[in-house]
Order: structure tokens, then sequence, then C-alpha cells
């Protein structure tokens, strides 16, 4: 047989079938049937008549925003400073920044979770106040890198150029550099909006009873319920769908903000 | 001036509010305090306990071999991927690419859950047989190595592989001669993002591991429900010990990188 470089791909070809399309066609067939194999559609009118689940849908949106625009206030600062500064020490200092991306998320959480019992007491009395904090603790880095990145690759010239015409730094920071980091803030946004909804194990770190979309899934597994499990998967699937398409993200460089790739 | 201090106390805050909870634990680590905030006599005790116990033994060595199973897995898979798919024809290399996307914008709950009912419910593979994991970890990584080798084969000199054939070598030996040492930093830095990726993975592996199998992410969070505070405490020490481990790494990397820099600096 000939060799050809084509086929090299065949194994990830078929395991990209196997585990990657597989596990979604079966996420299909279970959310539209009942235990019997029957179709139905009742554990998709089930999600949107039920108030708790809606409740849920709508909580989770409201965390995720809230903890979106903390992570953004806190890294833009960080990361236009850090990017700007004329520091030869500045690859460093953004090192120190993704660092704690490399520790556990588990044991990150669990230490903070010690300072907050220390200074809440129970930490069980502000439960929105705690996953907001939690989830801006554990995603800040995937917030700061993508910002630093963009902001750090901006024509200096530009910013330049607008203060010779003129501006002064405030107008030139609001009308140039704002603008043009605009990429990093939506990969940023990107990075931190959808799991603030799924990752519903910081909230049970923290002690926390309030729900997430994520934590339906947990739920539903702990259940043995697939079915009902099934159709929040595809229902955090399409909202995942659509993110995506609004923010266009979900490139080659976004991956590598996630693993905290400086390499 | 007044700005500029502006600026470094902000840094300085910011610094501060990041690895306040991590320092502060790893000071209590040291005493035997059972909770943070509780000044007790200095020991070593949560040290001992994480080093001499028998079950956290074996989670952090499982872990780390899960680790590294999975990730050479994805690595092979990932880069001889990207390869076949750069070779394709423009559909299948799209088509490649965007199932490729798929695990990596995925919700890691959502990939964790359909892998277990695909593998688990629907063709009965049992926990216990490390399948499930190994697979849903692999399929979590994978796209990830894809996704740092294929730019690497894009920018890679195509002449040279073409070439090493008009000298009659044969196609297995150019490519493992000629393409691989290009790509090789792609897939180096394909292989520590799997590793970081399935260290940090706590989805996949509730979703898909056997009950008495656990790693480090499923052991801290289960432990932080229980209630045994010696086990509490030597996780502290635990979170010490990779706090330590991790300042080692990147340090070293950042030595090293200036060395090279330097040393092609004076090659220039």
């Amino acid at each position: 047989m000939k060799f050809s470089r084509k086929s090299l791909g065949i194994p990830y070809a078929v395991f990209l079938l196997l585990f990657v399309v597989g596990p979604l066609l079966v996420l299909f067939y279970y959310a539209f049937t009942n235990g019997e194999g029957h179709f139905t559609l009742r554990n998709l009118t089930d999600f949107f008549t039920d108030p708790n689940t809606l409740g849920t849908l709508f909580y989770s949106l409201l965390v995720a925003a809230v903890t979106t625009v903390f992570c953004l206030l806190l890294s833009y600062p960080t990361a236009y400073i850090l990017a700007t500064s004329k520091l030869k020490t500045k690859s460093v200092l953004i090192m120190l920044f993704v660092m704690p991306m490399w520790i556990n998320f588990s044991l990150r959480i669990t230490a903070l979770k010690e300072i907050l019992t220390l200074i809440e007491g129970n930490l069980a009395y502000y439960p929105f106040l705690n996953s907001v904090i939690g989830m801006t603790y554990d995603f800040l880095p995937f917030m700061i890198l993508p910002i630093y990145n963009t902001i750090v690759r901006l024509d200096g010239s530009l910013i330049e150029a607008a203060k010779d015409l003129g501006a002064n730094d405030t107008r030139a920071f609001l009308k140039v550099t704002l603008p043009l980091s605009v990429p990093g803030i939506v990969s940023g946004v990107s990075m931190v909006f959808l799991p603030a909804m799924t990752n519903y194990v910081v909230l049970d770190m923290l002690y926390n009873s309030t729900y997430i979309m994520g934590s339906l899934i947990g739920s539903y597994f702990s259940a043995y319920n697939w079915h009902g499990g099934s159709m929040i998967a595809l229902i955090l699937l399409a909202l995942i769908c659509i993110f995506t398409l609004i923010t266009d993200s979900g490139s080659a460089e976004d991956s590598g903000v996630r693993g905290g790739a400086l390499l | 001036m007044m700005k500029r201090t502006l600026k470094v106390g902000f840094i300085v805050l910011m610094l501060l509010l990041i690895y306040a909870p991590i320092l502060i634990l790893a000071f209590f680590s040291f005493t035997e305090a059972t909770q943070i905030g509780q000044f007790r006599a200095f020991s070593m005790q949560n040290y001992v306990m994480l080093f001499t116990t028998e079950e956290l033994r074996d989670m952090i060595l499982g872990t780390l071999l899960l680790a590294l199973g999975s990730s050479v897995l994805a690595t092979i898979l990932g880069t001889l991927g990207a390869i076949g798919s750069f070779y394709s024809r423009k559909q299948f290399s799209s088509m490649y690419s965007t199932i490729n996307q798929i695990p990596v914008i995925n919700a890691d709950v959502v990939t964790g859950f359909s892998m277990c009912i695909l593998l688990v419910v629907v063709l009965g593979i049992s926990k216990d047989s490390f399948i499930p994991l190994i697979a849903g970890q692999t399929a979590l990584s994978a796209p990830f190595v894809y996704l740092s080798v294929m730019p690497k084969l894009k920018q890679m000199d195509s002449s040279l592989y073409e070439a090493a054939l008009d000298l009659g070598a044969k196609p297995g030996k150019a490519l493992f001669g000629v393409v691989i040492p290009q790509i090789a930093s792609g897939i180096v830095s394909g292989f520590m993002l799997a590793i970081t990726l399935s260290l940090d993975d706590y989805f996949i592996a509730t979703y898909t591991k056997p009950a008495t199998f656990d790693t480090i992410s499923t052991y801290v969070v289960n432990a932080t429900k229980g209630s045994h505070t010696d086990i509490k405490t030597a996780l502290w020490a635990l979170s010490t010990v990779i706090f330590v481990i991790v300042v080692i790494i990147v340090v070293g990397m950042n030595l090293n990188a200036r060395r090279h820099s330097d040393s092609r600096r004076e090659r220039a």
C-alpha cells in the first residue's frame, strides 16, 4: 500500500467520531426520549415550565454576568498597567498572575474557603456573594491573559499619533487603546462567562446550596435521571453555541489561554 | 509620580488578593492549627501525614499516572490528527477542525456527562475498567494538542519533506526525520497543555471515574465536604507542596528562556 500522509489522521478521525461526536448524538437521543425509549418533548417542556429550573437558568445567568463584570473590572487595569509598563520584568509579572492556573483549582478554592470562613463566620449567609468571589478568584487569570496579550501587541505608534494630534492621555486611551483591546476583552469574557454558568463545583466547595445550570446536571446524575440530565446538557450546549457564534470566540489562541499556555 | 504609585499599588494589591489565601494556608500548614487563624505550635505533622498516609499517596500517584497516560495518548492522537488534517483536502481538513473545536468550547460538565452516558449507560463499559476515565480525559485534551501542533505545520518549510524524498528517504523516515523535528515545539507545548488540563480536571473525572479511585480534584472536593480535620489539614500541606513545585517550574522556565535569548544575542 502506498504511504499517504493523509492516512495518518485516521486514528484521530475515528477517535473524534467515537468520543466527541458519539457522546453528543447519544445526548440528543436521551434528551428527547423517556425511560421506555419513546420519543418525547417532556424533558424540554418540563424545563421551561418548572419555575425551579427556569429560576436556576436566570440565577446562573446572573451569577455569570456579575462574575464576568467583576473579573473585567479587576483584569483590565491589571493587564493594561502590565502591558504598558516599560519594566523589563513585565513578562515575569504577568507570569505571577497566570501561575495560579497551574495550581489545582480545588486547592486554591480550599484556601479561599478558609479565608472566607474566617471573615464571614458562616459561609451560608452570603451564597450569591461567595459564588461570585469564588468564581472570580478561580477564573481571573483567564481574563487577564487575553487582554494583556492584546494590549501588549498594540502598535504604540498609534497612541503617539493620537497624542501628536492633540489628544490627552484619557482621550487617547478611550479612542485608541480601548477600542483596539476589544478582541482581548471578548476572548476573556467568553473564557469566564460560560464556565461561570456551569462550574458548580466551586459553589459546592463554598458550602453553597444555590444551584446554577451545571448543578442541575450534577443532581440528575446523582438521581440516575439520564434523560433529564441530557436535556439540561443540551440546553447548555445550545447556550454555548449561541454565545460562541456571537463572540466569534473559540479560536486556537483562546484554547491556549485555557491551558495557561505562555509556552 | 502620583500615577505611578497608583499603578504599582494596584498591581501589588491584586497580587496580594491572589496569593494571600495560598500563602496564609501555607503558613498554617506548618502548625497544629485545625482552622485558619488559630495560633498553635509549629509542627510538621501535616507533611508527615501527607507523605505517609497510604490513601493520600495513592491518590496523588494515581492523579499523576492518569495525567501522564491520558496526555501521552492525547499527544499521539492529536499530533497524528493534525498531520493528517494538514495534508488532507480542504473539506476534510475543515471537518477535522470543526469537530476538534467541540470539546474546546464545550463545558466540561457536558463533556463528562455525555461521555458517561455513551460509555457507561449505553455501551455498558464498567467505570472500574478506567476506560471511560482515560477516554474522557483524552477526548478533553487531544483537541488542544491538535491546536498547538497545527500552527507549527503551517509555518513549516514544506519543501524540506519533498527534498528528503528526492534524496531517497522513505516517506516514513522523511516524516520522522524532517516533519516531526519542525513541529516538535508544538507537540511539546501540546503535551504540557494536556498535562495541566488533566491535573486540573474535575468534571470528566467525577462522571467517569471508578468509585474507589480519586484524583486530587475529586478527593479535595469530597474532603472539604467531610469533617476529617487531619485529612483537611494534610491537604493544606499538599497545596503548599504543589505551590512550591509550580514556583520552581516557572522560575526554571524563565531562567531557561533567558539563557536561550542571551545565547542567541551572543551569537548574533
